[in-house]
């Protein structure tokens, strides 16, 4: 599974690439972020939250039944805004707030 | 390469849930010089990394330690180390006080208490787990965390640990870390199977796929007695997004029902095992696939749902929201996992004492390196690593360095794969072999799961084909350097999984693995099968149960 880098939105912090739990995120020759082995991602979205930019996002392969649809999560104190960005640019968002405990 | 040699108090090799816990007892403990060394990097790595939303090991209001090791003992066939889980289990509730004081969010009903889901779990949001750890972690000033070092050998004559060595995932920097006392945290073993789903969803597991078993291994090349790796841990998921059940079935009600719409649950069982072989024989006998089912939920029901997922496993809620809107029932198709060895839910890992020190004096496991005690899930490996952390400062000042040669072996090694220019296969090649070796001749998903001995024995000669073919891989960088290295240890891992399932002839888990030349449960085999790697060889060791609540090793 993977995500994408907005080339034009990274600003080359490094963060993604820090924190990364696979160590699968390494600068390229400009200096953005860039994905080496895109298939290895266990899209666990961490570099999504620690990304100051927005500028990553998590989408389903097409061999898992995935159409496009972008995932990006933005932070906001306790609160975590996750959009869902359709193909034909339709959105729908998602509030969590990290103070509220899972129902189930 | 440029060498750094530290010394510490106590070492903890992984800064996933247990080793992070350990270090955090280690401060409360005062110890003055603790390295934690991590792969990657503590903020989210390990098991923890997206979150999870329950805490699935807790003694609810009404319940004993003591209900908690006959759950576990039902639900492994028996096969349990009950001092490991009666030790674990007394000191779950206190972890939970201690997540909740570092500000993890626990769902609490009208009257203030922790919000059951049933007697052993309990709802909380933890999505921020990790985070949370970590900066608790950072904030001790006796902890030294040195992150994006990847340990691949202890200093150990054979008989006891005083530290490891490890290169550094992104510069070229070896790492001799010494300490009397050595926490191994590292975690279980995934990528030894051939995962469900192919290609660019080839990660697209249950468990951490940068898991790689190298605490296992490490141990396993040093001389250390493993215990159990034959009970594999198969999870029961979402078909395609591997995404958890749990929330699904616990939490929100939903029934286990074949293609027909009959709820089949109780011809297998309720336990662990039972529920995987349910989905197994279901298809074996055309009543496949099988879905959990979920009606009349409500728009704010369904909303609950896709927020539960987002802080555990965002790729389900990704899939519902592409798949549509108008739904008032959820039916997902469900799928067994590949094999994975993983001690924090079945029993394979590190033979250890009540104290959890392993065979190797001064090396002590936790979570799910450590074997013996299945069932501890998160909470359960933070209540482990405190335990263990207690056992390592005693006495700890009493074992004096080692002098070891593996420093110079591991660095010679290294050096040859880096300086190789290329070699013919690559480590992504090698790795698929070994999954294709151990899905079809030693029971993985494509197998059913099972297994008999004379692909047993195939599957032993191409490890150790696999083993030489990996000396002579090339690594362009660091980065390739750790790849080659979690390579050969998820084969050394696997060659001593292949024994162990060779040397238990029964079937004591179906829907963990078959065993097709001794297809039944034996009251015999009520024995743990344990091994060491001697001269090259794993040699097999059998042990009566342990009873009672305590267990010692005879040296």
């Amino acid at each position: 599974m993977s995500i994408s880098i907005d080339q034009v939105a990274c600003t080359g912090c490094g963060r993604c690439g820090e924190i990364c739990p696979g160590s699968l995120i390494r600068a390229d020759r400009e200096g953005k972020a860039e994905i080496g082995q895109p298939a290895d991602c266990w899209s666990c979205t961490a570099c999504l939250k620690e990304c100051p930019a927005g500028a990553i996002a998590l989408y389903l392969p097409p061999v898992l039944g995935g159409s496009g649809t972008r995932l990006q999560v933005k932070q906001e104190g306790s609160l975590l805004h996750w959009r869902f960005t359709r193909p034909d640019g339709t959105l729908k968002t998602i509030t969590v707030d990290r103070q509220s405990a899972n129902r189930y | 390469m440029k060498s750094i040699t530290l010394s510490a108090d106590i070492l903890i090799i992984g800064g996933g849930a247990a080793g992070c816990y350990a270090a955090l007892s280690a401060a409360r403990h005062r110890v003055g010089r603790v390295v934690l060394v991590e792969k990657a990097h503590i903020e989210r790595s390990g098991c923890l990394a997206a979150g999870v939303n329950a805490l699935n090991a807790y003694i609810g209001r009404g319940h004993t330690p003591e209900d908690y090791v006959e759950y576990a003992r039902k639900d492994a066939e028996g096969l349990i180390r009950p001092d490991l889980v009666l030790s674990m289990a007394r000191r779950l509730n206190e972890v939970v006080g201690n997540l909740e004081k570092l500000g993890l969010t626990i769902l609490k009903d009208s009257e203030g208490h922790y919000a059951e889901r049933g007697w052993r779990n309990i709802k909380i949001n933890g999505e921020n787990l990790k985070p949370l750890l970590a900066a608790a972690v950072r904030a001790e000033p006796a902890v030294t965390v040195l992150n994006h070092v990847n340990v691949v050998s202890y200093l150990s004559d054979g008989e006891r640990v005083a530290g490891a060595v490890g290169f550094g995932v992104r510069e070229p920097i070896q790492y001799v870390l010494k300490a009397p006392a050595v926490i191994c945290a590292t975690g279980g073993a995934a990528g030894i199977y051939r995962p469900n789903n192919p290609g660019s969803a080839r990660q697209a597991m249950w468990y951490c796929p940068f898991n790689s078993g190298s605490g296992y291994a490490q141990g396993i090349r040093a001389g250390a007695e493993m215990t159990t790796l034959e009970m594999r841990f198969v999870a029961l998921r979402c078909k395609d997004t591997i995404a958890p059940t749990g929330t699904l079935a616990q939490g929100a009600g939903a029934r286990q029902v074949n293609r027909l719409g009959e709820i089949y649950e109780e011809r297998y069982g309720f336990t662990t095992s039972g529920r995987i072989y349910g989905v197994r024989q279901e298809e074996l006998a055309g009543r496949g696939p099988s879905r959990l089912r979920a009606e009349n939920l409500s728009p704010g029901q369904i909303e609950d749902l896709y927020k539960a997922y987002l802080n555990m496993a965002p790729t389900q809620t990704l899939s519902w929201v592409e798949q549509g809107e108008d739904i008032s029932s959820l039916s997902v198709e469900i799928e067994g996992t590949e094999p994975y060895i993983i001690g924090g839910h079945t029993a394979g890992g590190y033979w250890v004492d009540t104290r959890r020190e392993t065979t190797l004096r001064g090396l002590f496991a936790a979570g799910d390196v450590a074997g013996g005690c299945p069932q501890k899930y998160v909470s359960g490996a933070m209540a482990e690593a405190e335990i263990a952390l207690e056992a390592a400062l005693d006495g700890a000042e009493l074992r004096p360095e080692l002098d070891s040669p593996e420093p110079a072996r591991c660095l010679a090694e290294a050096e040859k794969f880096l300086g190789r220019p290329a070699a013919l296969f690559t480590t992504g090649e090698l790795a698929e072999a070994l999954q294709k070796t151990m899905d079809e001749q030693a029971g993985g998903r494509g197998a059913g799961y099972s297994y008999q001995e004379a692909g047993l024995n195939q599957a032993e000669a191409r490890l150790d084909e696999l083993e030489d073919l990996s000396l002579g891989l090339a690594a362009a960088n660091m980065p390739e350097l750790m790849k080659i290295q979690e390579l050969r240890d998820r084969l050394t891992v696997a060659r001593s999984l292949v024994a162990h399932l060779k040397a238990r002839r029964e079937t004591r888990w179906p829907g963990f693995g078959l065993h097709l030349d001794y297809p039944r449960k034996e009251d015999t085999w009520l024995r743990y099968v344990n091994s060491r790697l001697k001269e090259g060889r794993v040699e097999i060791i059998f042990r009566d149960m342990v009873r009672g609540d305590k267990y010692e090793h005879q040296y």
